[in-house]
């Protein structure tokens, strides 16, 4: 299993590498989000729950672009069928994919989280940044997670590109429920505190509890 | 075999649902902040326990399908998230209601109920264009019930994370179901029992048609559609034959 | 608090604003099952539609030659297997 999973982490990775088709993409969205919240909301710098909201919805919309375009490659071009013929754990598939959704959001993380501090951010972000951090991460693999079995699901119907976000966003909303609350302290104005363990903690439990679930029903998605 | 029980359970529920009216309008008493607007929590409250329960048993119904393949389990899963979708929107709506008549506001963001509901609702409300976006039936019901676990498990998370996250602003305003005198719980309990009825028979109602259709058309094909089938030995003339429950089942699956 | 088989206070029969909102979710309740019996009963005067049209087809049938089958009219069984569930 983590020969496989190994094998098709790099072979996802090696494809971006070359074609570059999701992550400049994804990281040039949110940084034009940005630019679109200032002229939206009409203001110069962002701070506390403000702040945490931009920073989230436009992570989670870029998110969105890299989950379309997860498993186009494969539905098109016959991956699917190639991927059951060997004589593997199907389960390896998800855990690479969910793993290259995770690499590309870290990615487009080091890109959109510094051009957010440097564009919208009225504190600066040095003093909210390894617990932002854990934030990000926590949220990411949620993110990924959710991401990848949406994907899955919505690639080989007939509006994939439609229903992929309308089947995401509300599962994705926990995670924004937990990501902006956790991340709003860090961002404050003034007097900063820390993340409350709450949200940390109920991230960390969707993340698990979705891991659990998505890792049993993933199978079902690739018979065929 | 559907319909089979179908006329006790509607009765029951008919014979429920009047007395929990009964009990509603002149049992239970008034409460005293809110007055007489307090009772609608008596029907906001069980269609949205009512509904909630049923999504999940949605996801139930589907891990079984997936389990044993049979389309029936399909179905039943199907029936399940269609009649708890409108019993959903019926929560929303008289929440709604309740919301203007308490706070002068169509929508208020501070009751996590409202709030969990439309969440669940925006997501189940993909269910039906998820199975229409695939063709094959087989596949059809196979991806749905993999939405409908995953939905199943959803609903309650999503319900805690909102809980949790409008807590500490503002006290609930609509009120909770806890501690309630004895009147008012009875009154409640009854309400409960009759919406989760209510959400029997409809149910009922609906694998009864479905049924009934998938028969109808299966009946059609042998008599008009392949002409083949009706020269096979097992129905060689075109009379009405009674169809194998089997056969009729398997319609009855990939048909609906 | 009311003891068992106490008549609880009346509520004013004559609609002050709250009676308005209550009254209006139990109508939601009553419309929204309303809506259902009629969508179920538009189904049935179908399947009642559908089970004359066979039957005449069978009755048709009986008077033909036996090898002579009643020409295939009717809508192709395949659609209807996605519209059920549009």
């Amino acid at each position: 299993m983590r020969g496989t999973v190994g094998a098709l982490l790099r072979k996802e990775l090696l494809v971006e590498l070359r074609t570059l088709e999701s992550v400049p993409g994804m990281s040039l969205f949110a940084v034009t989000t940005f630019v679109i919240f200032h002229f939206a909301l009409n203001r110069n710098s962002v701070d506390g729950d403000l702040a945490a909201g931009i920073l989230w919805v436009t992570l989670l919309f870029a998110a969105i672009l890299g989950v379309n375009r997860l498993f186009v490659a494969d539905a098109d071009q016959g991956g699917f069928d190639a991927f059951l013929l060997a004589p593997v754990d199907r389960t390896a598939m998800f855990v690479a994919k969910a793993l290259t959704l995770l690499a590309f959001l870290v990615v487009l993380e080091i890109v959109a989280v510094p051009a957010f501090g440097l564009l919208l951010l009225g504190p600066s972000l040095g003093a909210a940044m390894p617990e932002l951090l854990l934030v990000l991460a926590l949220g990411d693999v949620g993110i990924a997670v959710i991401g990848t079995m949406v994907a899955a699901l919505a690639v080989r119907t007939r509006a994939r590109d439609l229903l992929g976000p309308l089947l995401a966003l509300p599962l994705f909303v926990p995670i924004v429920i937990g990501g902006a609350r956790a991340s709003a302290p860090l961002l404050a104005l003034g007097h900063q505190t820390a993340a409350s363990g709450r949200w940390l903690a109920t991230l960390g439990l969707y993340d698990l509890l979705f891991g659990l679930i998505a890792y049993a029903l993933f199978d079902y998605l690739l018979e065929d | 075999m559907y319909g089979k029980g179908l006329r006790a359970l509607s009765i029951s529920t008919a014979a429920v649902m009047a007395l929990a009216l009964g009990l509603v309008f002149f049992y239970a008493p008034l409460e005293a902040e809110q007055g007489f607007l307090q009772k609608i929590f008596y029907v906001h409250v069980p269609l949205a326990i009512v509904s909630l329960c049923g999504f999940v048993l949605g996801g139930l119904l589907a891990i079984q399908h997936l389990r044993t393949r049979e389309p029936r389990w399909d179905m039943r899963s199907y029936v399940a998230i269609h009649i708890s979708l409108v019993f959903a929107v019926a929560t929303l709506i008289t929440g709604s209601i309740w919301a203007k008549g308490s706070w002068g506001h169509w929508w208020v963001w501070n009751e996590p109920t409202l709030v969990s509901f439309l969440i669940v609702f925006l997501l189940y409300a993909t269910y039906q264009p998820l199975r229409f976006a695939i063709e094959d039936p087989e596949r059809q019901a196979r991806y749905a019930s993999v939405f409908a676990v995953t939905a199943g498990a959803f609903v309650p998370m999503n319900f805690i994370a909102v809980r949790l996250s409008t807590a500490y602003l503002h006290p609930r305003v609509l009120g909770s179901a806890s501690n309630l005198p004895g009147s008012m719980r009875l009154t409640f309990i009854v309400s409960l029992i009759a919406i989760a009825l209510l959400y029997a028979t409809l149910c009922k109602y609906e694998l009864t048609a479905k049924h009934t259709r998938a028969q109808l058309r299966a009946l059609r094909r042998r008599l008009i559609g392949d002409q083949p089938q009706a020269r096979r030995p097992r129905s060689a003339a075109p009379a009405l034959a009674p169809s194998p429950p089997a056969r009729a089942r398997t319609a009855a699956g990939t048909g609906a | 608090m009311s003891t068992v088989g106490t008549l609880a206070q009346l509520p004013a029969l004559p609609l002050h604003t709250a009676g308005r909102y209550v009254a209006g979710a139990y109508v939601v309740l009553f419309v929204i099952v309303l809506i259902y019996v009629a969508i179920m009963a538009i189904r049935l005067s179908h399947i009642e539609r559908d089970l004359g049209e066979l039957l005449d087809n069978a009755a048709e049938g009986e008077l033909a030659e036996p090898s002579v089958a009643p020409p295939a009219a009717g809508a192709p069984p395949a659609t209807a297997g996605k519209s059920t569930l549009a």
